[in-house]
């Protein structure tokens, strides 16, 4: 057993993996990242912005070396009607930029090489089968070759985490918590894209997309720039699908064809299509954290904030704060349930389940309000606009009232009472409770 | 452009079985099969007059959505070996 034994076991190699393995390895103590993939990052896929200050905390320098596309200084809300849409816009040329594209593929396996230089033992194209327990503690991992055995397994093995499963830590994912995203990059000359998108030099820009092809369905589209690509995808909640009788790629190829967004992404050769889930369950489907021996964090732990589209930033400040619980653990020789904790503790505390916690009513109140938010409201934007830009030779109170007359037709009071209610309710468990 | 002009856009190092496998006996009871509408890669088809649902796994982005989908519960889901599966070079 003695051959086969490290300190730290750390189940995949993204974000939050690392982030926990570089920190462990800082401490000077052994630790054992295992990536299933031919890379780390070789299996990730997301829409495309990293943010500065929480990458900082665990890399500080990583904007000297890392391979990153471009800088973000405009965000845009594209609202999309079926053949219109609405767009605002929020531009600022931070001198500390607050996000950067990267290609998950290129970073995640900058982040790995940075780590394997600070000491962390990283095995790739492994994948951990199951867990090994031992008097219900988790005592190491089952490989497609061999066990191995650790004080700790930290379990970062992605939205799907099979193994948080294995031992219980949480059940199966329903359909309605989590988002099938579909993804596709297209390669356009760097000129191009900042004429496009108005941009110079690096600077880049994000559009999350409301509406269009996914209008009443609960999902997003996304538009990130890179360097001389632009990808482009949308994530919708996985009943939608069953419900709306739609294909991923049929939904994303529809949105490409919009008029707001096609012009775009003309002419681009596609370089890759990919898809992910994304864990949308929010605070109230965070499995458990820890248990004997074992720690849970990033996706696999259903860290994600979608309103603000955060999910590394999570992944990689939870896997932080696994590896600093490991160290202290290590350090007492106590790797029970009750001085791994310390990671349950230390999440509590910081802005991750603070947020998550912010937004624990957002999921269910859009899931029963999604016709109002995501289908009525967005189109009425879109007449509103159409309305008021109209030159047709109508004196404008007539259009004024027609559009208001429309508005209360087409929506009972008793809807627009709840809409109202859900929106109070909503603020009220944001900003008070 | 088709699906399979988007899924020749990547690395892939297909395995000689699957990583996929349904309890046909259950597929063949399942009214909605939702496999063949969610899965980005369509990797799920029914054939009908086999009864059978054709498995197309070396397309498989790995995602998991035909997993949580499953109503029948039938689905036995794995990872691909360690040297095989989707490789995303931009992701």
């Amino acid at each position: 057993m003695s051959e086969n034994k490290t300190e730290v076991i750390v189940v995949g190699a993204g974000p939050a993996g690392i982030s926990c393995a570089v920190t462990i390895a800082r401490s000077g103590h052994k630790v054992i990242l295992i990536e299933r993939g031919k890379f780390s990052g070789s299996k990730n896929v997301f829409g495309g912005a990293i943010y500065a200050q929480p990458t900082r905390e665990v890399f500080p320098d990583f904007e000297k070396t890392a391979p990153l596309e471009r800088k973000n200084v405009e965000h845009k809300y594209a609202i999309l009607g079926e053949y219109d849409g609405t767009v605002v816009s929020y531009q600022n040329k931070h001198e500390l930029p607050v996000s950067y594209t990267v290609m998950r593929g290129k970073f995640d396996r900058w982040m790995a090489e940075e780590a394997k230089k600070e000491g962390v033992i990283l095995v790739e194209e492994t994948v951990v089968r199951e867990l090994l327990q031992k008097d219900g503690a988790v005592v190491g991992v089952r490989t497609e070759l061999e066990d191995y055995y650790a004080d700790i397994v930290v379990l970062a093995d992605g939205v799907n985490s099979l193994l948080a499963k294995q031992i219980g830590l949480r059940g199966d994912i329903e359909p309605k918590d989590v988002a099938v995203s579909v993804k596709e990059v297209y390669k356009l000359p760097k000129e191009k894209i900042n004429d496009r998108f108005h941009l110079n030099d690096d600077e880049g820009c994000i559009y999350e997309i409301f509406g269009g092809s996914m209008l009443g369905m609960l999902g997003l589209g996304f538009i990130y720039t890179n360097k001389e690509s632009v990808s482009i995808g949308l994530g919708v909640t996985l009943d939608e699908f069953k419900e709306h009788k739609t294909k991923p790629y049929e939904l994303l190829d529809k949105l490409k064809q919009h008029p707001v967004i096609a012009p775009l992404i003309k002419d681009g050769e596609l370089l890759e299509y990919s898809a992910h889930l994304i864990p949308e369950g929010g605070f109230k489907k965070i499995p458990a954290l820890v248990s004997d021996g074992v720690m849970v964090a990033g996706d696999a732990a259903m860290l994600v904030n979608n309103l603000h589209w955060e999910g590394t930033n999570l992944a990689m400040i939870s896997g932080k704060l696994a590896g600093e619980a490991a160290v202290v653990a290590l350090s007492k020789g106590d790797f029970t349930k009750k001085s791994l904790s310390r990671y349950a503790e230390a999440l509590e505390q910081s802005f991750v389940m603070k947020d998550l916690k912010t937004y624990r009513d957002l999921m269910d109140v859009i899931h029963t309000r999604k016709e109002s938010f995501l289908k009525y409201y967005l189109e009425r934007i879109n007449m509103f606009f159409e309305m008021f830009t109209s030159v047709n030779s109508v004196p404008k109170r007539t259009l004024y009232r027609d559009f208001i007359k429309n508005f209360l037709k087409s929506r009972s009071l008793k809807e627009l009472f709840k809409d109202g209610f859900s929106v109070i309710k909503l603020l009220w468990s944001v900003l008070v409770k | 452009m088709s699906l399979e002009d988007k899924l020749s856009k990547i690395k892939y190092e297909p395995d000689t079985d699957s990583h996929l496998k349904p309890n046909q006996e259950e597929c063949k009871t399942c009214k909605k099969k939702i496999c063949t509408y969610v899965c980005p890669a369509n990797v799920y088809e029914w054939l009908e007059d086999e009864q059978k649902l054709l498995i197309k796994f070396e397309n498989c982005l790995e995602c998991g959505a035909c997993r949580i989908a499953c109503e029948k519960k039938c689905l036995e889901w794995n990872y691909p070996k360690g040297t095989k599966g989707v490789t995303f070079k931009n992701g």
